[in-house]
């Protein structure tokens, strides 16, 4: 059976009709629809379980902190990860990136360089500008060639020993590009350079290993992959955590206290201050127990066969013109229709029905070396059918007429 | 599909405005230019102004923009062109929508009013 027919009754929300046709969302790449089973899981647990974690010495507290900590096993798993320690919890990936942004930053010297890729989202861009302005540090650029791949040869010509930490993409939430993580990541280590891996787009549509990867730090969002909001996961290689100094205190994070300085507590706790999402830590793990029991071997084999037909038909109207590499490709399909703006394209699909996504997709440089304003994003989920696709290039078809 | 009739996505006035613009261009004489992005898209819309004794003499826009923002573009040069300073400092939203002839969704209205911030960067 095919992966969209195995999974769609699980799926409430696209049962629904949106301006007289029915839901089609190729919007996940933004934020992915939720299996019934998360959230399930976490009306479970507000109905029966919900109290804050760790310290409430009761039954309920007890629960949820079994719940959470539960949770953080099976993203350690389920990522490779070779310690539980090893997986702090996070807000999203945004905050991920904050946090070891905050951390590292804070030992930057003038001279001092981190190196980021063309294509990166602006959250992981932005974060490093604030960092590198406060310390007298910069930021530097690998850039993109050909259809969309990065220029590994400057990646050399960039890497040195003023080089203090890499971060780049996984997979390009814009070109779909999948990036030699690591490749990458070895040529970094080779000048002492620590490296962080956007995973948002990679983790919800490929199995991801830790230890293949060896990046020191991974970073991606539960709500691209079919979990809850307002929860996302920091993986940072135990002995590098364990040499960082957190940023943000309180609760949580600490070990004791006086009124002029405090311990830290140990690792992974260091690095979460405050009440942490625990119903969303419950949702997550629901949602990845989900996807692992579809398998993410499939799960990839699926997005991916729907982003290339996507760009093979796309590519084949006149006036449109698909950006990112044709087959190696992560689960997005950026597009632009000749004479129209991406908002008008959007616009014009949602009369049919059809959620994409437009605009610069948060990677404004990107954007620009594309020579674009912004695109049209089609993105696939499990959910999402080859009729889907055929639908959605249909009515692209369709755009100049539509717009007279 | 094919066989569905679609609701017209945007009123005649704006696919008139966005395919044929009577106001875009450059003003070679301009006394006062502005420029400005919505964060939302990146939309990019200038606008420039010849002033003269308390009026606008002329009044052109260029951009990147949509549909809606070209159009919104397209009615504030109209509305000010050959009219005193301060009837264009005036100028609201309403005044463009009416003229649109359409309900622009809450998600599109900085669409509209891009143009209209550019015009008051411009003139003040």
């Amino acid at each position: 059976m095919r992966l969209d027919e195995q999974t769609r009754g699980d799926f409430a929300i696209l049962a629904r009709i949106v301006n007289g046709h029915p839901l089609v969302y190729l919007d996940s790449a933004a934020s992915s629809q939720k299996p019934r089973s998360v959230v399930e899981a976490m009306t479970r647990y507000y109905e029966r379980s919900h109290a804050n974690v760790h310290r409430s010495i009761h039954t309920l507290g007890e629960e949820a902190t079994e719940l959470y900590e539960a949770a953080r096993d099976r993203v350690q798993r389920f990522v490779g990860a070779a310690a539980r320690e090893e997986i702090v919890f996070t807000r999203g990936t945004t905050d991920g990136i904050g946090i070891v942004a905050e951390a590292v930053g804070r030992t930057l010297r003038p001279g001092d360089e981190i190196l980021v890729t063309e294509l990166e989202h602006h959250s992981n861009l932005v974060p490093w500008q604030v960092a590198a302005r406060d310390r007298g540090a910069r930021v530097r650029a690998v850039p993109v060639i050909g259809d969309g791949v990065l220029d590994l040869a400057a990646l050399d010509r960039l890497l040195g020993p003023r080089t203090r930490l890499v971060a780049v993409a996984h997979v390009s939430n814009v070109l779909g590009t999948i990036l030699p993580v690591a490749e990458i990541v070895a040529r970094a280590r080779r000048v002492g350079a620590l490296t962080l891996v956007d995973g948002a787009q990679a983790v919800p549509h490929m199995p991801v290993d830790m230890s293949a990867l060896g990046c020191d730090f991974y970073v991606f969002s539960s709500h691209k992959m079919l979990g809850p909001t307002g929860i996302g996961v920091l993986y940072g290689r135990r002995s590098v955590l364990e040499a960082l100094e957190p940023a943000r205190g309180g609760s949580e994070m600490i070990k004791e206290v006086w009124i002029d300085r405090a311990t830290w507590n140990d690792l992974p706790w260091r690095f979460e201050p405050g009440t942490p999402p625990i119903a969303e830590a419950v949702g997550l793990d629901a949602a990845i127990e989900y996807l692992e029991k579809l398998g993410m071997d499939r799960v990839r084999e699926h997005t991916h066969a729907l982003a290339v037909q996507a760009a093979t038909q796309l590519a084949a109207i006149p006036g449109v013109r698909v950006f990112g590499p044709r087959q190696e490709r992560g689960a997005v399909v950026a597009f632009s229709v000749e004479g129209l703006h991406p908002h008008d394209v959007a616009a014009a699909l949602d009369t049919d029905g059809i959620a994409v996504r437009a605009g610069h997709h948060c990677a404004q440089p990107l954007m620009r070396w594309c020579g674009v304003v912004g695109t049209s994003r089609a993105s696939f989920s499990v959910f999402n059918s080859p009729e889907e696709v055929a639908l959605l290039a249909h009515a692209v078809g369709d755009l100049q007429r539509a717009l007279g | 599909m094919s066989a569905t009739v679609r609701p017209a996505l945007y009123s005649d006035v704006i696919r008139e405005r966005w395919r044929r613009p009577r106001f875009r261009g450059e003003l070679a004489d301009a006394t006062a230019s502005a420029e400005d992005v919505n964060p939302l898209c990146g939309d990019r819309v200038r606008m420039q102004l010849r002033l003269e004794d308390g009026q606008v003499r002329a009044a052109r826009f260029t951009g990147d923009s949509c549909a809606i923002c070209s159009a919104s573009a397209d009615v504030v040069a109209e509305l000010v062109e050959g009219h005193p300073r301060s009837e264009a400092t005036a100028l609201q939203v309403r005044d463009i929508l009416e003229i649109l002839k359409t309900d622009v969704r809450p998600t599109r209205m900085r669409c509209v009013t891009l143009p209209l911030t550019v015009l008051g960067k411009a003139l003040a």
